[in-house]
C-alpha cells in the first residue's frame, strides 16, 4: 500500500515537473498574458521604495515599475511589488519570480555578465559614504582605522568598503547583518562606530531611522562608483529595449520641458522631436513592440525624471539630496537620454 | 504433469504473487525518482545555459574581497572564496562544539533540578523548560542580541569588573597570557596529563576487577591534571605576563574579544538546547525502574554509588538517542546565525553566493557541509550508545 502511494506521488511529481514550462517565455506577452508588470524592490528604503501604514509602495524605484507598466500595459497601477532582500534580489530575477527588478542595484561587470543579468540604464548616480555619529568627533574616513562598520551582506558596499581600508592600510571590524532593519537597529544601539551604504541611503536612514537625525553627520568621502539602475533577466533583448527606453523617455522628457501638467499640451508641440517621443508622430511605439502612446503614458503615470527626483528625494523630502550627478547633461549632470527616433 | 501445470500457472501470475508485485513497484519507484532527478537537474543546467549563468566551483579559487569579523584561522579580503567557505565551516565548529558542550552540562542540572525534592527548586527548573523551549530559537537570539547591544555600555565607559576585563556592547574583553615559553610547556603538560589520566584510571579499574582493591582515582586525577602542568609551568620560569587590552582609538588592542554576535549566539543555542535536554535527562532517570535503587540499596551501597553505578548506566540507554537528535539540532540551528551577524558557514556562503552568482555551488556545500557533521555526530552517537546498551548475558 505504501509502496504505492509512493509510486503514485512520484509518477504524479514527474508529470507536473514535465508539464511545467521552464520559462514564461518571452517577458513582454507574459506581462501582457498575466495584466500586471511584476517588480522587485527593496524591504523598505525611503526615497527609493518603501511602503506605507497602508502597503502603497512609493519612492524613485517604484515610481519607475510604473512608468513601465504604464509604457507596456497604459494602466499605471498594474504592478505587483515583490519586497527582496538584498541576497534574494538576482536569483528571484534569474528565476523568473520578478519581471523586473528596480531595487537600488549597482551596475557592474560580474552582475551584467556572469549573473546572467541585464542592465538596462541607470536611474541614480550615487556613491558609497559612511556616517557617524557626531559624538565620535570624526571628521574624514582616513580616521576610521580599528572602527566597527555595520554593513549589510551581499552588496557592492561589502567590497568596497574592505576594499577601501585594504587600499589606505586601515583594519576595521565588520558587523554583517542581512536584515535592513537589524543593521539599522545594531547601527542606533552604537553596536558599531560607522554605518556605511551609498550616501543617498544614509541619508534616508538618517532621516527616517535615526531617533534624532542630528546627531548623526555623513563623513564627505564618497568611497566609490554606485550606479544604480533597473536589471532584467539576460537573452529577452525586447523587454530589455522597453525598460531602457521607458528611462529615456522619462529624462528626454526632462530636457524637452515636458511635465505631467503640461503633458496634454504638449502632445499638439510643433516640436518633431516632441511629437516622436509623445507618439503624435507613430512609429517609436511599433519599433518597441508597445503601443504608440508607451511614453505619453509613463510621462503621465510619474511625470519626467526630474519630479520624480524631487517628489521622492529631492529638497522639499526627509532625504533633501541635492540634483549633483544626477542632473540633466545640459545642467552639469550625467542624465543623458539617447535619441528616441 | 501437475507439476508442469504448476509451473506454468505460477509463471504466469508475476502480478498476482505479492514478492513480484512488490519487485516490479521497487523498480518502477526508484525508475520514476532517478527520471525525477534527471529531469530536475538537465532542466537547470539547460536554463543555466541559455541564461549564461556561469556554472562550476571555480569561483572557489577567486579572491572574495569581503573582510570576515571573527576567524579561527588567518582570512584578509584577499583571500580566496574557498578560504572564506572553510572560514564559515570551522566558526560553525566552534559555536556548536561549545553549544553541545555546555547545553549538556545545563540540561543535565536542570533535568535533575526538575527531579528535586525542594519545591521551589524543582518548579524554578520547570518554569526554565517550559519558558525556554516554547518560544521561538530566532526571537530568543534576537533578543539576547538587543540585551547584549542595547543595555551595555559603549566601548568608551565600559563596565570593567576585574582589572583587564572590559564589558561592553562591542563585546566582552579578556585578557590573556602572553606569548611565553612556559604557558607553551603548560598547555603541553596538560594534554599529557590528560592521557596519563586516562591511563592510570584504566589500570586502577583493571587492577580492581582482579584484585577487588579500589584505588583513589579522584584525587589521583587531580593531582595528575593539575600538578603536571603547575611543574611545567614553573620549569618554564613561571611567567606571569599577561596580555591586557587596552582602547586605543576605536577598539581594544590585546586580550581576546568575545563578540557580542558570537555570545548571543552562543547563549542561546544553549539555553534553548538544554531546555530538551533537560527533559530527556529527567524521562531518563525516571525511567529506571524505583525497585534498581531499592536493590541497590539492599546489598548495601551508597547513595552516591547507586545514582552512578546503577541508576545513570541504564538512565544513559534511554538519554542518548534523543540526545543525539538535539545536538544534531543545535548544529542546525546555529545557521540561524545569519540573523544575528554571525560569520557561520551560511553567511559566509550567501555572501558569497551573492557577490558571485553561484546559487547552485553555494547551496550544495552548505548541504554537503551539514550533512557530513551531522552523519558526524550520528556515528559517534550510535558507537557510544552501542557502547553503553545494556549487554544481555
Amino acid at each position: 500500500m505504501k509502496t504505492k502511494a509512493a509510486l503514485v506521488a512520484a509518477t504524479g511529481f514527474v508529470a507536473i515537473a514535465a508539464t511545467a514550462p521552464a520559462f514564461a517565455g518571452e517577458t513582454l506577452d507574459a506581462i501582457r498574458e498575466r495584466g500586471t508588470l511584476i517588480c522587485g524592490v527593496s524591504t523598505g528604503l525611503s526615497g527609493f521604495s518603501m511602503p506605507d501604514s497602508e502597503g502603497n509602495w512609493s519612492g524613485i524605484d517604484v515610481d519607475f515599475c510604473h512608468a513601465v507598466a504604464a509604457a507596456i500595459l497604459g494602466d499605471s497601477d498594474a504592478v505587483e511589488f515583490v519586497a527582496l532582500t538584498a541576497q534574494q534580489r538576482f536569483t528571484a530575477l534569474q528565476s523568473g519570480e520578478i519581471d523586473l527588478l528596480s531595487r537600488n542595484t549597482t551596475w557592474t561587470l560580474t552582475r551584467d555578465t556572469a549573473l546572467g543579468l541585464n542592465f538596462a540604464g541607470v536611474t541614480f548616480y550615487d556613491g558609497q559614504g559612511f556616517m557617524v555619529p557626531k559624538e565620535l568627533g570624526v571628521t574624514s574616513a582616513m580616521e576610521l582605522n580599528g572602527a566597527a562598520v555595520c554593513v549589510q551582506p551581499g552588496t557592492t558596499t561589502e567590497l568596497n568598503v574592505a576594499d577601501f581600508f585594504r587600499a589606505n592600510g586601515m583594519e576595521f571590524e565588520p558587523v554583517v547583518i542581512e536584515s535592513l532593519e537589524e543593521v539599522n537597529a545594531a547601527y542606533f544601539a552604537g553596536r558599531c562606530d560607522v554605518y556605511t551604504t551609498d550616501a543617498s541611503g544614509l541619508a534616508s536612514i538618517r532621516a527616517t531611522v535615526a531617533p534624532n537625525p542630528d546627531d548623526h553627520t555623513i563623513l564627505p568621502e564618497l568611497i566609490s562608483k554606485e550606479p544604480l539602475g533597473p536589471v532584467v533577466r539576460h537573452g529577452d533583448d525586447e523587454f530589455l529595449d522597453v525598460v531602457k527606453w521607458t528611462l529615456y523617455a522619462l529624462i528626454e522628457a526632462e530636457e524637452k520641458g515636458i511635465t505631467q501638467a503640461n503633458l496634454e499640451e504638449m502632445r499638439a508641440s510643433e516640436d518633431p522631436t516632441i511629437s516622436r517621443l509623445l507618439g503624435t508622430t507613430a512609429g517609436n511605439g511599433e519599433a518597441l513592440g508597445l503601443s504608440e502612446d508607451w511614453a505619453y503614458n509613463a510621462i503621465a503615470a510619474v511625470g519626467n525624471y526630474g519630479e520624480m527626483f524631487e517628489r521622492n528625494v529631492g529638497a522639499d523630502t526627509p532625504l533633501a539630496l541635492e540634483r549633483g550627478l544626477n542632473d540633466l547633461w545640459t545642467r552639469g549632470g550625467l542624465m543623458y537620454a539617447m535619441p528616441a527616433r | 504433469m501437475a507439476v508442469d501445470t504448476l509451473h506454468v500457472s505460477d509463471r504466469a501470475s508475476l502480478w498476482n504473487d505479492p514478492r513480484g508485485r512488490a519487485i516490479i513497484y521497487q523498480v518502477v519507484v526508484i525508475g520514476g525518482v532517478v527520471l525525477l532527478f534527471w529531469y530536475l537537474i538537465s532542466n537547470t543546467m539547460a536554463n543555466l545555459e541559455r541564461q549564461q549563468i556561469a556554472s562550476g566551483y571555480g569561483f572557489l579559487d577567486r579572491e572574495a574581497g569581503f573582510e570576515i569579523s571573527e576567524s579561527l584561522v588567518s582570512y584578509s579580503a584577499a583571500s580566496t572564496y574557498g578560504r572564506a567557505f572553510l572560514v564559515g565551516i570551522l566558526n560553525t565548529f566552534k559555536v556548536s562544539i561549545l553549544g553541545i558542550v555546555f547545553a549538556t552540562i545545563l540540561g543535565t542540572l536542570i533535568g535533575i533540578a526538575r527531579l528535586s525534592s525542594n519545591w521551589l527548586v524543582a518548579k524554578l527548573a520547570m518554569t526554565y523548560v517550559e519558558t525556554l523551549r516554547n518560544i521561538p530559537l530566532l526571537l530568543q537570539l534576537f533578543l539576547w542580541y538587543g540585551v547584549i547591544t542595547v543595555s551595555l555600555p559603549g566601548p568608551r565607559d565600559p563596565i570593567n569588573p576585574l582589572p583587564g576585563v572590559f564589558l561592553s556592547n562591542r563585546g566582552f574583553i579578556i585578557p590573556v597570557p602572553e606569548a611565553h615559553l612556559g604557558y607553551t610547556m603548560a598547555a603541553v603538560a596538560l594534554l599529557v596529563a590528560i592521557v596519563l589520566t586516562v591511563v592510570v584510571n584504566r589500570w586502577a579499574k583493571a587492577r580492581q576487577a582482579v584484585t577487588g582493591q579500589p584505588f583513589p582515582m579522584l584525587a589521583a586525577g587531580a593531582g595528575i591534571i593539575v600538578g603536571l602542568p603547575l611543574l611545567a609551568w614553573l620549569a618554564g620560569g613561571a611567567p606571569v605576563g599577561f596580555d591586557v587590552p587596552e582602547l586605543q582609538g576605536f577598539r581594544y588592542v590585546g586580550g581576546v574579544p568575545i563578540r557580542p554576535e558570537f555570545a548571543a549566539l552562543l547563549f542561546g543555542l544553549t539555553t534553548y538546547t538544554a531546555s530538551f535536554i533537560a527533559e530527556i535527562v529527567r524521562s531518563g532517570i525516571q525511567a529506571v525502574s524505583y525497585g534498581q535503587t531499592e536493590a541497590a540499596a539492599a546489598l548495601g551501597l551508597r547513595k552516591g554509588m547507586i545514582l552512578r553505578l546503577i541508576v545513570l548506566p541504564q538512565a544513559m540507554r534511554v538519554i542518548i538517542p534523543p540526545t543525539t537528535s538535539q545536538y544534531l539540532n543545535l548544529t542546525k540551528n546555529s545557521s540561524l546565525a545569519v540573523a544575528i551577524g554571525y560569520p557561520d558557514l551560511v553567511h559566509v556562503g550567501n555572501t558569497t553566493l551573492n557577490q558571485t552568482g553561484q546559487a547552485i555551488e553555494a547551496i550544495s556545500i552548505f548541504m554537503a557541509v551539514y550533512l557530513g557533521i551531522s552523519l558526524g555526530i550520528s556515528f559517534f552517537m550510535n558507537w557510544y550508545n552501542r557502547h553503553i546498551a545494556l549487554v544481555e548475558r
